[in-house]
């Protein structure tokens, strides 16, 4: 039974690094840039949330709400100010300077605004869960809608993309930029909208991940965002379903290792399935090839 | 024996056959064009010879050797060396050592004399020097030897890319469509420069073309590829007086 | 003389010039002792910066994961002199332990590189990341033991290692407690001067204009003859052979030694980027000012060490941007002309 458990905890993890995976993918593949302060999207996101509730007395549906408006925001203002200038720069390095910049901007304003002690964060799911067996197997509320919402999202995704014209406009874009914009695509808006989406997405992933670990710091978004990253890798980057695959891949096997493994070791694991697979097949699970043009 | 001797070579992109059954034969000596409407798969060729796609089908012969299914390095060490439709610079270094990086293979030393500055260092480094801005004055470079490739103008950023294509001391010269973004002026220039670079080194070249007056006035044969199949080959004079090639050029 | 052989010396005279300043003050009891211990601290940033920007200026591949490399170098120096501690003089010692520190970065440098250097751009650098963290996260594991029979290894606990008496050396995410103070002020100009001279060097030599070659075009290098792949690997391995004497100043510098975030994590791999990035990427003398400048000025202005990251962070966006903007480039250009483009000075 109690592994059981620890599988349902590792693929409610997982979920989380699934949906941060996709605000990942969508920008690396539209964009072809590591965002680097996407986890601290989250962070924002959980800051947020923290202030709106304690300031209306623990109602944390504003809050969530407050959250993703702002974390948008956060996301098209950081692509325009910070990331649209680097466009087609000569080094493709100067993109992902700048995106560890703006992470460590946010972080700081964060240390600055909130000071570097740990906020304990009330779960925004009120919700006690499910328990069978006689109590031997609890599933915890906050467990079951992580995993809920982020099948949601998914399918919500995979309709949007291959449904709406602004979906396939992201399509059209990350093959191939220039055509698109002969086919009269707005490319720099569609990179917009990308950004839009990953950074609520976000946000929804800082709630989701603050309530089922509760303890909130300046620094809480940057490892899940590593990781979530990893997912998205291993899931091939730039594919929805690989994100939503990968990440659970990864919340599993955090939580596996941890438990029969070793704590500390649980995060070499993590990263060292990362090495395995961008060795053994760089593209990912689903990932495709790309080769450049001479 | 012909300096190049290429059977039957074909590539496939995902069922499109970009080149197909190509044939060529380059002697010693020649000047040889490659022409051909967009798309014809001219570049593939190029990529084809310098190992950069690997071929489905036939051989390569450099000097008799096969190299068909070499890596670009080993086939540059063989003696093919090349330029790109859009220029590949070291864009960040110096004029003299974009070239320089073209002389490595030929003058060598330790990496341990190389670190310490010692031992070969410092008499290699002057052969190199000597060699390089021997080699740039050819070209007409040898006043801007540090400038920063970035910084030169369109036209002695082409004439760099030859010099250091030169600098590997190859058998077979690759250019790809040299003149390409030219007015005439420089094109005129450019066409000079060819000439001095076979005079001067002896060398064989086979180049990329859409400027027709260049091709006519250089070159000794031409290849016409056409949808990746050799259209016409032969002595330039023929080859453009072809029917065929002038409605694949002008359409029906 | 050649420019860039002058710009060398410029160099070291800098680095020169600034110990004998120091050392001056420190003879004459004009250097707080607060001050003082901020010396080879500075040493081994500057070190471990001047090691990063080979990579990412020169070789120009971006690597987030320096510090697991100065770790390497940290814990197995710091093993080997803690383990002789009682039986060999501190001179031979720290010669020893610096060529086992070096030598043991570089060879993780190596075997890193293999996998690595085949990626690209954005997958490189998560990728370094994800080494430096499993370098740190395997060693908060590693339990070394030394009794009369010999060395005991653990990945569990102090108690796994079975151990007849003896001393346990290396404790987990305890560390390694009582390395010999052997380094100083003086080691360290000694070993940053080194460093400078060997990338300086390279980089003016036909390895190192191989390297830079692959940095600027890899295709066209590979169309030169350039074999891309051995070059890289040889940058990289030089590159975290440095960060590993960096390392070895650090772990003998303290007593304690632990393989901790704060000195080992991504977030000191992205600090010693930052100083690398606002010296100048590819300008090796100014990783070193860089480097020295910002290690010093939050630890001797109390008020801008809340601010600092903050400001360092603006800085850095704001750098990144107006350097690398194709926009703000061709601005520059068509206001002050040529003078001031954008471009990456080899060294």
């Amino acid at each position: 039974m109690s592994f059981l458990t620890y599988l349902i905890n590792g693929l409610s993890l997982g979920s989380i690094y699934a949906i941060i995976a996709l605000g990942y993918t969508m920008v690396y593949g539209i964009a072809k840039m590591l965002n680097f302060a996407h986890g601290d999207f989250i962070m924002v996101g959980c800051y947020i949330i923290f202030s709106v509730s304690a300031a209306l007395s623990g109602n944390s549906v504003v809050g969530i709400i407050v959250a993703i408006i702002l974390c948008t925001l956060l996301g098209v203002t950081t692509e325009f100010v910070a990331y649209r200038p680097l466009r087609g720069a000569a080094s493709p390095l100067a993109v992902l300077i700048t995106a560890i910049g703006v992470s460590y901007l946010l972080e700081n304003i964060a240390l600055l605004i909130y000071g570097a002690d740990i906020k304990s964060f009330s779960s925004v799911v009120k919700w006690e869960g499910l328990s069978f067996a006689d109590g031997q197997l609890k599933i915890q509320g906050v467990t079951i809608v992580t995993i809920v919402v982020s099948v949601v999202i998914l399918v919500v995704l995979q309709l949007f993309i291959n449904k709406t014209r602004q979906g396939q406009a992201m399509l059209a874009a990350s093959e191939d930029k220039g055509a698109a914009t002969l086919m009269g695509i707005n490319v720099n808006r569609t990179i917009a909208l990308t950004f839009a989406i990953g950074s609520s997405l976000a946000a929804v992933a800082g709630a989701l991940l603050c309530s089922a670990y509760p303890s909130l710091s300046p620094y809480t978004g940057a490892m899940p965002g590593i990781k979530a990253f990893v997912a998205a890798v291993l899931g091939g980057i730039g594919s929805i379903p690989g994100a939503m695959i990968g990440g659970l891949v990864l919340g599993i096997v955090e939580i596996l290792s941890k438990t029969y493994i070793s704590s500390q070791l649980a995060d070499a694991i993590v990263f060292g399935i990362l090495v395995v697979v961008l060795l053994v097949k760089p593209t990912g699970i689903l990932g495709k090839q790309i080769q450049e043009k001479v | 024996m012909a300096l190049l001797d290429v059977n039957n070579l074909c590539i496939s992109f995902g069922g499109l056959r970009a080149v197909d059954n190509f044939n060529i034969t380059i002697e010693k000596g020649e000047l040889y064009g490659l022409i051909g409407p967009n798309g014809a798969g001219k570049t593939t060729v190029f990529n084809l010879l310098t190992g950069v796609y690997k071929p489905n089908e036939g051989i390569i012969r450099l000097d008799g050797e096969d190299i068909t299914r070499k890596s670009t390095i080993e086939i540059n060490h063989a003696g093919i060396a090349r330029t790109f439709q859009n220029i590949r610079l070291f864009k960040n270094m110096s004029v003299l050592d974009n070239v320089k990086v073209g002389l490595a293979e030929r003058y060598k030393y330790s990496s341990i004399e190389g670190i310490l500055h010692l031992g070969k260092y410092k008499k290699i480094e002057k052969e190199m020097d000597d060699e390089a801005e021997r080699l740039l004055k050819v070209f007409d470079l040898d006043g801007e030897i540090e400038t920063n490739a970035s910084n030169l103008p369109y036209g002695k950023q082409r004439k760099l890319e030859i010099a250091r294509a030169m600098a590997t001391n190859p058998k077979l010269l690759l250019l790809d469509e040299p003149a390409a973004g030219m007015n005439p002026n420089e094109t005129g220039e450019l066409m000079d420069t060819i000439a001095l670079v076979r005079k001067e080194f002896d060398m064989t070249i086979l180049l990329i073309e859409h400027d027709m007056k260049l091709v006519s006035g250089i070159c000794e044969k031409l290849t016409v590829l056409n949808f990746g199949r050799v259209l016409c080959q032969g002595e330039t004079r023929q080859v453009l007086a072809d029917p065929e090639v002038i409605t694949a050029y002008l359409g029906e | 003389m050649k420019k860039q052989t002058k710009n060398n010396l410029i160099t070291y005279a800098i680095v020169i010039a600034a110990y004998i300043i120091l050392e001056i003050l420190m003879l004459t009891g004009n250097l707080s002792s607060h001050m003082k211990g901020l010396l080879v601290p500075m040493t081994y940033y500057a070190i471990i910066a001047v090691a990063l920007n080979l990579c990412v200026g020169i070789l120009g591949e971006l690597s987030i994961g320096h510090c697991g490399f100065m770790c390497i170098g940290a814990f197995t120096s710091a093993f080997f002199s803690r383990a002789t501690s009682e039986s060999l003089p501190a001179a031979p010692r720290f010669i020893i332990a610096l060529l086992i520190g070096i030598a043991s970065a570089a060879l993780f440098g190596f075997l890193i590189g293999i996998p690595v250097l085949r990626l690209k751009g954005d997958y490189l650098a998560i990728v370094t990341l994800a080494f430096g963290e499993i370098i740190k996260n395997v060693i908060n594991a590693f339990y070394v033991g030394i009794d009369a029979k010999g060395l005991h290894f653990s990945m569990k606990s102090a108690m796994e290692l079975n151990m007849d008496g003896g001393d346990t050396i290396v404790n987990g995410a305890m560390g390694i407690t009582g390395t010999p103070h052997d380094a100083n002020f003086t080691i360290g100009i000694v070993l940053l001067l080194i460093s400078l001279f060997v990338v300086q060097n390279l980089v003016n030599s036909r390895d190192g204009r191989a390297i830079m070659a692959i940095r600027d075009n890899y295709i066209a290098a590979e169309a030169t003859g350039i074999n891309v792949t051995s070059y890289k690997m040889m940058a990289f391995t030089i590159s975290a052979a440095i960060a590993g004497a960096a390392g070895v100043l650090f772990s003998h510098n303290i007593t304690t030694l632990t393989a901790s975030s704060q000195y080992f994590g991504y977030n000191a791999s992205i600090m010693i980027l930052v100083y690398v990035v606002l010296g100048g990427i590819g300008n090796i003398r100014g990783s070193v000012i860089a480097a020295c400048i910002l290690y010093l000025l939050p630890e001797l202005l109390r008020g801008f060490s809340t601010y600092r990251m903050l400001i360092y962070s603006i800085v850095l966006i704001v750098m990144m941007i107006v350097n690398w903007s194709p926009k703000v480039i061709e601005w520059r250009k068509r206001t002050f002309g040529r003078i001031g483009a954008g471009r990456r000075k080899a060294a």
